[in-house]
């Protein structure tokens, strides 16, 4: 299942008179905010982006733009009052490394 | 044992010349230090840009132990792996490249998928960071990529020209770039490595269900003892506090000071904030799906009302009408507060969301709390 987020909040942008449809940007996108047709890459679910800029930066073109970040309230807060802290706890998403238990 | 091949490991492969510009590099691909010592070493390989060492694809009581550890926040910035060029089975020219991060535990779970298969390892310098998190401070990027590429001089070692990068290292590794730098192509695999052999297989493609990183019920809960740790102070503090209120109440009020009555009270009292810590810890993440909302400090105040509502109808009349005040401010506080900080957990949350998020719930939940402790210090003196 796909969660979901935030609504109209993401700052993700494409222009799309610069793709070339290499279809990158769909290949690296965890969220599978885009979909490919005529040709060309389109937005078809911006709401589940996550902002972390796979497919800008993997654009051959330069056709994407997104606000890259990790969406960490503590790191957030942690900014918000000048504090340090290990980001986030340096433990953020670490659950992608996981090792089942002995 | 498993500190002394830590030891052993810690002596660092990797040296501090200025960077080398991409292949051809001119360097061994490991240095001779003792990595050999490692748990996780099966031998060394020679090979025409040196010895390059075999790694277990089996983990052993060490490894496990070693992810315990990590997982409870112990030693956990140490866990690394030396970066560096490093062999799975027998590997030739015209075998595969593997690039990883130098996480150990991202290391660990990579190699435990692998056996049987006949691979190159190349391990980048992410500072010990998960694949996910460096790539997006740029640790595991383009120009580490580049620069490992040169220093162990894979150009000359493989006689192809593909490396297979984790697909969580999108965001900080440009493709196009890479291939620009070092004329090697960069194909994404699958994001599980538990995927690559099938991903290997059909030729280097992923399927739909390999883009898609899980959040099942245990990947939401791996990190529930991290949290609990780092909130085992801030309760301790707590729990001081109430002791000290209940002695000065006892004080104030001519009561005979006797410790183990005051200790009695003190636990009494903090049980229900303690719920409320391991409801947000717990049951937060692991109903994350089915929970109202989307804002995950919402969801978080939800269970803690119910907490809140549960608890005063489990002690019907037991307790001052100001305190059951301070119980429904200060529980669904913590419970929000735990909700809020789990965004930093969970694999869907974009900054620009969790900013507008943590603007309006954070002055709330501040609020909330505050009022709530006035009321729980007034129970104890009126
Ligand atoms: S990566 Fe860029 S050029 Fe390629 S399909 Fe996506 S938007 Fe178009
Ligand atoms: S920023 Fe990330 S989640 Fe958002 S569209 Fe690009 S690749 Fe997908």
């Amino acid at each position: 299942m796909k969660y979901r987020y935030l609504k109209n909040v993401v700052t993700l942008q494409m222009d799309q008179e610069k793709c070339s449809g290499c279809g990158m940007c769909l290949e690296v996108c965890p969220q599978q905010v885009f979909t490919y047709a005529e040709n060309v890459s389109w937005i078809t679910d911006r709401d589940a982006c996550m902002e972390c800029s796979a497919c800008a930066r993997n654009c051959p073109r330069q056709a994407i733009k997104v606000r890259q970040g990790v969406g960490c309230a503590y790191a957030v807060l942690m900014d918000r009052f000048k504090l340090k802290g290990i980001c986030c706890k340096d433990a953020c998403r670490c659950s992608l490394d996981n090792i089942p238990d002995p | 044992m498993s500190k002394a091949s830590h030891k052993g490991i810690k002596l660092q492969v990797v040296d501090d010349r200025p960077l080398t510009p991409c292949c051809p590099g001119e360097q061994p691909a490991v240095s001779p230090v003792n990595i050999s010592e490692a748990n996780w070493v099966v031998g060394q390989l020679e090979t025409n840009t040196g010895p390059v060492y075999r790694v277990a694809t089996a983990l052993d009581r060490s490894d496990l132990w070693g992810a315990v550890k990590a997982r409870w926040g112990v030693g956990r910035m140490n866990y690394t792996v030396p970066p560096g060029l490093y062999a799975i089975g027998a590997p030739d020219e015209n075998a595969a490249v593997l690039v990883s991060a130098n996480y150990k535990l991202s290391f660990d779970s990579l190699r435990r998928e692998l056996s049987g298969l006949n691979l190159w390892l190349l391990v980048l310098d992410t500072n010990g960071i998960n694949v996910w998190c460096a790539a997006g401070k740029g640790s595991f990027g383009t120009a580490e990529v580049a620069r490992m590429v040169g220093r162990t001089g894979l150009a000359r070692l493989v006689s192809h020209r593909t490396l297979i990068l984790p697909q969580l290292a999108a965001p900080g590794v440009a493709a196009h770039e890479v291939r620009r730098r070092c004329g090697f192509n960069v194909v994404y695999g699958p994001v599980r490595a538990a995927d690559l052999p099938a991903f290997l297989r059909a030729g280097n493609k992923a399927d739909a269900a390999m883009r898609r990183p899980s959040f099942t019920l245990r990947d939401r809960l791996v990190l529930t003892p991290l949290e609990l740790t780092s909130l085992i102070k801030p309760l301790s503090g707590f729990a001081l506090f109430l002791f000290l209120l209940n002695l000065s109440a006892a004080l104030l009020k001519g009561n005979p000071l006797a410790l183990l009555p005051l200790l009695g009270h003190t636990i009494d009292h903090l049980v229900p904030f303690v719920v409320a810590v391991l409801v947000g810890a717990v049951l937060v993440p692991a109903l994350l799906p089915y929970l109202p909302g989307r804002a995950l400090a919402w969801k978080g105040l939800v269970l803690g009302v119910l907490w809140a509502f549960a608890y005063t109808a489990l002690t019907p009349g037991a307790e001052s009408w100001l305190r059951n005040t301070a119980h429904f401010l200060i529980i669904p506080s913590i419970t929000a507060f735990i909700g809020l900080n789990f965004t930093g957990s969970t694999t869907y949350t974009s900054l620009s969301d969790v900013i507008k998020e943590t603007k309006i719930a954070f002055p709330l939940i501040a609020m909330a709390a505050g009022l709530g402790l006035i009321a729980l210090v007034a129970a104890y003196f009126v």
